[in-house]
């Protein structure tokens, strides 16, 4: 079982975003750089997928040399190569990314390297584009499923699961097919101390693609402006219990 | 012509369609073109006339033996063929799970950019949009490429309104062709799910959670008072990658979306992902050891106290009260 898990660096703003000055793009300056929920789910998968089946996981990633950071996290878990596409996506459309990632596919498979399964997040933690996977999908020809919280590999290929409208929705998959993730049914482990120095010596693939990128189009961010508090404190522990229900009653909330 | 993706759930349009719809007419207006729409597939029920409400001029109806089971790219064949003998200006879908995949699909095989989580769309010789990026903290402004514009639309970018101007829609039944792959990923059954997350979706009042409860056994006095509230248990992502409580519990950009009466926040900080998960609720009570969380300065109501004393006490109150 070979899989390859396509991750992409996003700031790691979890309070007010701040832009850089041009506002092409969040400044991560104070905050740092992470990955996704759905793709720590991803790579979390695909570990234990080849845990219990064997193969090798692989970690892609296309964007700028500091990406490595996030492909080391990946390594460190128990995938065991990276790939990095060099190039600074971050003006490329979600289908530049998805050809340059098809092009390494494409590239590996005629070097003797093909995957069964290609993982990517069900939506970016930034630009949330919903497209990158389906879109390597077509170009590769193979089937996907979007919002896989869980797969098994089966005889017959992959059966995959996600919520759906009515349920939760089962799709039989052969392989290779593509999924992309979302978070909810595995827990991310954490690297372990032989885990990161592993990482440190895991071999990395460095490429360049040769797509040409159509561009997404940006005109500029904005932050929405913030909204002044309007917060009215009931009271300091216990004691404000008394108003808190008199709140739930004026919310019509207590049945009697 | 704008072309509305609908999705329809037992029998009727789902709201985030009829959204969708309402953001097509205010668009249509503006360009002077009609709003028509498509359904995939099973159109029982009263969807048309709920359509014809929404101003919608044709009804356009996708039959084929393939869609007794849901496929994004069979849905996307029945889009395709729409596109190709109609040439609308704009395709709208609400960015909905199906919305966002189908449109991706279809903007993959037209080669055409698609623009997720829309909130406002400037129709003209360059078309711009504006969209929510990072759970809708940011907004990004871009240029579009014209027809068919492809768009998903954020939920709540508009409100589902009737028309002014009710319609008794055209209904065209049409057998699109579907391609050789089209149904090799698709729904092969459903199987009940946990029901969390659309339970959490629906609730009157959701008691949620956060790092501050402090571990998996210590979340009985939440639970307590949603029951007292008639609520559920929502909870953050650090209770969940704890492995505190189960994932279907979470509320946020990744978890659920939720739009309570009453979201009583305890012990959370208010990260903009999590905020994108409860922005809907209509009145914030936070409870918090940190008068400066960002969740107390974007509440309605706040309780500055240790949870664990708060909470309870609350509980006793409300049985006080109701006994
Ligand atoms: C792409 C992405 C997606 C994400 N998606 C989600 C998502 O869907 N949902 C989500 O929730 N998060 C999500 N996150 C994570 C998010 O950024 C935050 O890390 C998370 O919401 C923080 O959870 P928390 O508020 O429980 O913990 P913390 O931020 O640690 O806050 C704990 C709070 O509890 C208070 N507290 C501590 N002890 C007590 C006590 N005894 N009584 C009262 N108060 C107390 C503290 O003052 C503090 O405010 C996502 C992150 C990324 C990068
Ligand atoms: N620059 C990138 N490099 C590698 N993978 C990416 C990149 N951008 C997006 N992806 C993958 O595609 C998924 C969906 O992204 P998007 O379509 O942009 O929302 C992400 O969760 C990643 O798994």
């Amino acid at each position: 079982m070979n899989i390859l898990i396509s991750i992409k660096r996003v700031a790691g703003a979890s309070g007010r975003i701040t832009l850089t000055d041009d506002a092409q793009a969040v400044d991560a300056r104070h905050v740092g750089y992470t990955l996704s929920p759905h793709e720590e789910c991803a790579v979390e998968l695909a570990v234990q997928t080849v845990e219990a089946h064997g193969g090798a996981a692989a970690v892609l990633s296309v964007g700028v040399e500091d990406v490595v950071d996030q492909m080391r996290d990946a390594l460190s878990v128990g995938v065991g190569s990276g790939v990095l596409v060099e190039a600074d996506a971050s003006t490329w459309a979600p289908g530049d990314v998805a050809a340059a990632i098809a092009e390494v596919v494409a590239d590996h498979a005629a070097a003797g390297t093909s995957y069964d399964l290609l993982l990517f997040g069900n939506e970016a933690a930034d630009t949330g584009d919903f497209q990158v996977g389906i879109a390597v999908a077509h170009r590769l020809g193979l089937p996907c499923v979007t919002g896989v919280k869980a797969f098994e590999v089966t005889e017959a290929g992959v059966t995959a699961r996600r919520d759906g409208p009515d349920g939760v929705e089962v799709f039989e998959l052969p392989l290779p097919a593509v999924l992309t993730v979302r978070d909810g049914a595995v827990i991310p482990r954490y690297p372990s101390v032989p885990g990161r120095i592993k990482a440190k010596r895991a071999p990395i693939e460095r490429l360049t693609p040769t797509i040409s990128p159509v561009g997404n189009g940006r005109i500029r961010l904005t932050v929405p402006p913030e909204v002044p508090s309007t917060v009215e404190v009931l009271g300091t522990g216990a004691d404000a219990a008394v108003a808190a229900v008199d709140l739930f009653e004026r919310l019509g909330l207590l049945s009697r | 012509m704008i072309l509305v993706l609908i999705e329809a759930v037992a029998g009727a349009a789902a709201p985030l369609s009829l959204e969708a719809v309402h953001f097509a007419r205010d668009l249509a207006a503006k360009i002077g073109a009609p709003v028509e729409a498509l359904v995939v597939g099973g159109a029982g029920g009263d969807l048309v006339g709920q359509l014809g409400e929404q101003g919608v001029s044709r009804v356009h109806h996708a039959q084929a033996d393939g869609f007794d089971s849901y496929s994004a790219a069979a849905w996307a064949s029945a889009l395709e063929d729409r596109v190709t003998a109609l040439s609308p200006q704009f395709v709208l879908a609400a960015a909905s799970a199906r919305g966002n995949e189908i449109v991706a699909h279809l903007a993959v095989r037209l080669e055409r950019p698609m623009a997720t989580n829309c909130v406002t769309i400037e129709p003209g010789e360059q078309i711009t949009a504006t969209r929510q990026i990072w759970g809708g903290a940011a907004l990004e402004e871009l240029h579009l490429e014209q027809s068919p514009v492809l768009l998903t639309m954020a939920s709540h970018a508009a409100g589902v309104e009737p028309a002014d101007q009710p319609t008794v829609p055209e209904v065209v039944a049409f057998a699109p062709e579907l391609r050789a792959g089209d149904l090799v990923a698709r729904v092969v059954r459903v199987e009940a799910g946990e029901g969390g997350g659309s339970d959490l979706a629906a609730a009157r009042v959701v008691v949620g959670g956060g790092r501050g409860v402090g571990g998996a056994d210590s979340f009985d006095s939440l639970l307590d008072l949603a029951a007292l509230l008639g609520g559920t248990l929502g909870v953050s992502r650090v209770v969940t990658s704890q492995g505190w409580r189960p994932h279907h519990e979470q509320v946020g950009q990744t978890g659920t979306r939720i739009a309570p009466d009453l979201y009583v926040a305890c012990g959370i900080s208010g990260a903009i992902q999590h905020m994108a998960g409860c922005q809907s609720a209509k009145t914030i009570l936070a409870i918090n050891t940190d008068a400066g969380a960002p969740m107390v300065a974007k509440a309605d109501y706040a309780i500055i106290g240790n949870l664990h004393e708060v909470v309870p006490a609350i509980a006793a109150e409300i049985r006080r009260r109701t006994s």
